[in-house]
């Protein structure tokens, strides 16, 4: 490390109290920032983790979302007759033909909040293998058994195995809880696919769900069922299709948190310009003699750029161990996009890191350019007079 | 004898809101190499001026002013920056040195801009602390020492670079009698010793005596030379 570098770190330690108040400032900002940013990523890694790369889902064409999506029975058989999808070891289809519906529930907290019922079959967990049952079993065919994720039954109220829930015009009991990681199927409800339509009076499905023999095959099953004049449906790698559902909520979240990182920031950077301009005044006269002693009016510069971005990266850096903690937390919103509740982590990412850490230095720049200017513009007689 | 210094037809002016202040007035001076000269004269006389203006920290209005054979009026602000560090060692009356860096580093900082590695550094630094009598107080803060050593700090500081000439404004004006006397010893030991090129500008005859040649500016004006007993 250079003089020059300890001259800026001593002048920082120098004045304490100033440069912990400044870098507070500059942590609150990076911590806001980073930790909506986490948010976002969470929300998307959740349901980017709910699809498979080998499974298809198959929609109405132009439904956002499986809620949004009517699939005819006839059509559902006629998918089903595809050469590529892959079959079990009793050589039937590994597909499913599943309804989602939405009910409303009451939170833990006593608010209520919307939550998706899937109708499933006997082949939906052997199609989503990341969803294991924990306690319990699944529903029967024909029963009017649920069965929750491991994220519902944490954040609403009675999902215990063996309470009672009334929906649809009838009372349905927990037999099961199951566990779908980090990912959407922790958030649902899981019901017998036919007991489902029955109960909401539904003649169609929402979406068709198969397995893939050939994961590569995936182009020829678009195009097939893209092509059919008898289908107006569409096919999406399952793992796309969820990648979609956090689009626009992702993209909310980033806005928002960048906006309000943007406003925040501005007291932050007004914070640090003051500390800078108050170090330059108090550091004219070692300025003059930096300058006697053959330092350029850039040197100057930069000492002082430095100084101001060695505050803000401490306090970036300070930003992050807060925000860091946050990955410990799982947090339960409303997800626009599907209308439903949706429980995932925060994450932190080695490009939110990186993001944080440049908008950190942004910062330092911002508040520290003007002082490091009039500090480098010091005429040296003048600056050796202040004593 | 070769001059080191040339100062040839130099004026200098300040502004002071509508009135212009002349402060020195045709000024022509030869410095040899190897001179030790002290500038006396009144406050507000123009000794610190002549003084920036020879270290190249201040332009004239006018005149020509040549260090070592380059005309520094002519070197842009940048150049006369680098020149500054490789060719001008300065001493403050009040020492300047940087508060929160030891007595090492702040031997070290000039070196900096010298392209030396950091081993090259430290060897000179120690160097010129050991020439001052002082390399016990490396790791010493300027808060940690007493006003004479703060000075011999800030010579080391100027002689650590070997420059061309070495300027003192007014080196003992804060220093009590006795850390005065050594500093004083100390510049005279670099002239005789080191053949180091000194031109100090004081009000005390005692510091003024300690120099070969005594010039008196008053009102701008340089007057004649005169030979100390030294």
């Amino acid at each position: 490390m250079t003089p020059l570098v300890i001259y800026n770190l001593r002048n920082i330690r120098t004045r304490r109290l100033t440069s912990l108040l400044t870098g507070l400032g500059m942590a609150f900002v990076v911590f806001v920032f980073s930790s909506v940013m986490m948010m976002a990523e969470g929300l998307e890694r959740a349901l980017v983790d709910t699809g498979s790369y080998d499974n298809v889902i198959v929609i109405r064409r132009a439904a956002q979302a499986e809620v949004q999506s009517t699939i005819p029975r006839n059509e559902a058989s006629i998918v089903e007759t595809l050469p590529w999808i892959e079959k079990d070891i009793d050589g039937r289809n590994l597909s499913e033909r599943e309804l989602v519906v939405l009910i409303s529930l009451l939170k833990k907290d006593g608010s209520p909040s919307n939550v998706v019922i899937r109708g499933t079959g006997e082949k939906s967990l052997s199609i989503r293998r990341q969803v294991r049952l924990k306690e319990g079993r699944m529903p029967r065919p024909g029963s009017t058994e649920i069965a929750a994720g491991t994220s519902i039954k944490k954040g609403f109220q009675g999902l215990e195995p063996g309470s009672r829930l009334r929906f649809a015009l009838r009372e349905w009991t927990v037999v099961g809880i199951f566990d779908a990681g980090n990912t959407a199927f922790s958030s649902e409800i899981w019901a017998d696919i036919d007991s489902l339509m029955q109960a909401f009076r539904r003649p169609v499905y929402s979406s068709l769900v198969f397995k893939l023999r050939d994961p590569e095959d995936f182009s020829f099953v678009k195009r097939a069922i893209e092509t059919d004049p008898r289908l107006s449906l569409e096919a999406k790698r399952e793992i796309d299709f969820y990648k979609e559902q956090s689009e626009v909520m992702a993209r909310f979240l980033r806005i928002l948190g960048s906006s309000f990182s943007i406003v925040f920031s501005l007291g932050a950077i007004i914070g640090a310009m003051i500390t800078m301009y108050a170090q330059v005044s108090n550091r004219i006269q070692e300025i003059g003699t930096l300058r006697v002693l053959g330092f350029q009016k850039r040197d100057i510069l930069m000492s002082f750029l430095l100084e101001s971005v060695m505050l803000s990266l401490a306090g970036g850096i300070a930003g992050l161990i807060f925000s860091s903690f946050l990955q410990f937390y799982t947090v339960s919103t409303l997800n626009w996009q599907t209308f439903s509740e949706l429980a995932f982590r925060f994450r932190l990412t080695p490009g939110i890191v990186l993001k944080s850490l440049v908008f950190s230095i942004i910062m330092g720049i911002a508040g520290g350019i003007l002082p490091a200017l009039r500090a480098s513009r010091l005429n040296i007689v003048n600056a050796l007079r202040t004593g | 004898m070769n001059n080191i210094v040339e100062l040839i037809e130099i004026t200098k002016s300040y502004r002071r809101g509508s009135e212009i202040i002349s402060v020195l007035r045709d000024i022509n001076l030869s410095i040899p190499q190897g001179e030790f000269l002290a500038i006396m004269g009144p406050s507000g006389s123009g000794k610190s001026t002549l003084l920036n203006l020879i270290a190249g920290i201040d332009r004239p209005d006018s005149g020509r002013i040549i260090v070592s054979g380059i005309d520094i009026t002519t070197l842009s602000e940048d150049e006369l920056a680098r020149w500054r560090a490789f060719h001008v060692g300065f001493i403050f009356q009040f020492y300047n040195l940087i508060p929160v860096l030891t007595a090492f580093e702040n031997v070290e900082l000039p070196l900096l801009l010298t392209g030396l590695s950091k081993g090259e550094r430290r060897e000179h630094a120690i160097t010129a602390l050991k020439i001052v009598g002082l390399e016990h107080r490396l790791n010493h803060y300027p808060s940690q020492l007493s006003g004479g050593e703060q000075q011999r700090v800030a010579i080391a500081r100027a002689i650590v670079t070997d420059p061309s000439i070495i300027v003192a404004d007014e080196p003992t004006g804060d220093l009590d009698k006795y850390s005065a006397e050594q500093v004083l010893d100390l510049l005279a030991g670099l002239n005789s010793q080191f053949n180091k090129t000194i031109i100090m500008v004081t009000h005390d005859p005692r510091a003024a005596a300690k120099a070969k040649t005594i010039r008196h500016l008053d009102k701008g004006i340089l007057n004649a030379t005169r030979e100390t007993s030294f």
